[in-house]
């Protein structure tokens, strides 16, 4: 940050830093599901596919036809965004059932529901990208923003920062939690313990579901408008994320702070560069070469540590 | 025989692992306050036999009882309920998890209260001091700290942990599959120490062994598994380790009058 901050002095600024805390609030919720799935030795690809098929559930439900370019039905927007999230749940719940029942590997089940809910989408709703104005104000509603001192504050910021506080409390103090770790640490001993392994994987990929279907709505409120090609590299964007944040791919061990750091250092480095005045191009080299250098970092450490 | 009930028996248990067959028609018994050792070639059923009891596998057909009641387990979880605890081959630790976190898997203390029940938020003070205090009573309290993850401990202290952990909550009985394998001579010696603490409580215990010495140190009876069934049990003070191993490959025939089929532990020492 200091690099950056002598790189163009505008980097530290209140209004910067509050654009970088908005800059992570898509990312930054989406990989708390994908930290949830990915201790559990998982991963889920169809993350950011689920988001947008949520997304668009919740804006075509309620919309009505004369104030936008689709048909619509005019729901009362409290009840569009629940059945969005519920769609994202049941979306999370189809993941979970595959992965446990017919025992499939999660990046094989969530590589093909990838391309489902990405077809659903277009199938069910077009290309068409929905306005913010078309929508009644609680859709975008995340995406308001409120002065506290210098820095401009977003809802869904606030709404992102406290599910890493719920489900961080979770993972540390239920046994649910701690089923979670055991599970993606060595799932025969899990089993043995007496734990329902599957149980445990299936619920995981549900709740994912619920986080996916909430960052479905902040997503509208941050973007001011529901389009399916919103965040195209969102599902690595979680991973890179999780993955900087020190949690294993391999299941067992990680953080939910682990996560919410990784991905605001992505943020930071990103906006950084952008501000030296790099183009995307090296911006995206630069993660790149970040991802790999942390995780050896992380490995080289846990050598040292023994 | 005897009129002394079996805490826990089977009899003509059959299971089939696609065309392999695990067990194939076994028997076995296990008498109060008693230390039974399991021994057997590789192959003769001797860990799938008590799989059937720990819970990891259902027998295919034959029956099994534990104090007299009819049973039949479908999860390791169930067999538990049933107070039966198993030490896995395999120890069934998670080793990123802590010791605490280890003993309470699968069946984790809850706080009092609204915290508890509505948040389900877990007890981590009680957990921690009960795992103290249940490595303390079996005399493993050399581990300094509790909430230490399990893979920085060594082969013996994981093994302590594994057998704590059957210790503490086995009320019946006490299964430990070859606990012994993987340690070095001071460690095993503190496991059969182990085994000697848990018998002396009254506790009944099935051990799997490879470890002839060992067996006949610590086992009241010996059950000797020969492809799939029961080909004889025998105390150590009748045969000694040349006859166990003849028995076990077949060359040697026991009539049923020299075995001891029945318990020779009296329950009045129990």
């Amino acid at each position: 940050m200091i690099v950056f901050t002598m790189l163009n002095d505008r980097f530290i600024l209140a209004t910067n830093l509050s654009l970088m805390t908005q800059q992570t609030v898509i990312v930054g919720t989406l990989a708390i599901a994908q930290t949830l799935i990915i201790l559990t030795a998982g991963i889920d690809l169809s993350i950011g596919a689920i988001m947008v098929f949520a997304q668009m559930t919740m804006a075509n439900l309620v919309v009505t036809s004369e104030v936008s370019n689709v048909a619509g039905y005019g729901w009362p927007a409290a009840l569009a965004i629940a059945a969005g999230i519920l769609i994202a749940m049941v979306a999370g719940g189809v993941n979970g059932f595959l992965i446990v029942r017919f025992e499939l590997p999660p990046f094989i089940v969530t590589l093909g529901t990838l391309s489902i809910f990405t077809a659903l989408t277009l199938i069910f709703f077009k290309a068409r990208t929905i306005q913010g104005p078309e929508m009644p104000d609680a859709m975008t509603w995340m995406g308001t923003t409120f002065k506290l001192g210098p820095f401009t504050v977003m809802t869904g910021v606030l709404v992102m920062l406290a599910m890493y506080g719920i489900f961080a409390f979770i993972l540390r103090n239920t046994a649910w939690g701690t089923h979670i770790y055991a599970v993606g640490d060595d799932p025969d001993a899990a089993e043995l313990s007496g734990i329902s392994t599957g149980r445990v994987l299936f619920s995981v990929y549900c709740v994912a579901g619920l986080i996916i279907g909430i960052a479905a709505w902040i997503t509208i409120g941050r973007v001011g408008s529901a389009s399916p090609n919103v965040a195209p590299n969102i599902n690595l964007d979680s991973i890179t994320a999780v993955v900087i944040g020190g949690t294993s791919l391999f299941g067992g061990r990680g953080t939910m702070i682990g996560t919410l750091l990784g991905a605001l250092i992505v943020v930071v480095f990103q906006n950084g560069l952008a501000l030296a005045g790099y183009d995307q191009a090296p911006r995206v080299l630069a993660v790149g070469v970040l991802v790999i250098a942390a995780v050896a970092l992380d490995q080289w450490i846990r050598k040292v540590q023994g | 025989m005897s009129t002394v009930p079996a805490i826990l028996s089977g009899r003509g248990l059959v299971k089939h692992f696609g065309r392999v067959v695990g067990l194939n028609g076994a028997d076995i018994d296990l008498f109060p306050g008693e230390v039974l050792a399991v021994i057997g070639d590789n192959g003769a059923g001797k860990s799938t036999l008590i799989k059937c009891f720990s819970g990891a596998h259902a027998p295919d057909t034959g029956t099994m009882e534990v104090t007299g009641q009819d049973v039949l387990f479908r999860s390791t979880h169930e067999a538990r309920l049933a107070g039966i605890e198993t030490v896995f081959q395999t120890l069934a630790v998670s080793p990123a998890l802590d010791i605490a976190e280890n003993l309470y898997l699968g069946r984790e203390i809850r706080k009092q209260g609204v915290l508890g029940t509505a948040f389900r938020m877990l007890d981590r003070k009680r957990m921690r001091a009960e795992a103290g205090q249940r490595l303390q009573d079996l005399g493993i309290g050399t581990i300094q700290n509790i909430s230490q993850a399990v893979e920085t401990l060594s082969g013996g202290q994981r093994q302590a942990v594994a057998v704590a952990r059957a210790a503490a909550f086995g009320s019946k009985v006490i299964i430990l599959d070859e606990p012994t394998a993987a340690l070095g001579v001071r460690e095993s010696a503190r496991v059969l120490q182990l085994i000697h603490d848990l018998r002396e409580r009254g506790m009944p215990v099935i051990l799997i062994s490879h470890n002839m010495p060992q067996v006949f140190e610590v086992a009241d009876r010996i059950h000797v598994q020969r492809l799939g069934k029961r080909a004889a049990v025998v105390t150590p003070s009748k045969f000694d380790m040349k006859d166990a191993v003849a028995i076990m490959t077949g060359a040697l025939e026991v009539d049923e009058a020299d075995q001891a089929l029945g318990p020779v532990r009296t329950p009045a020492a129990v």
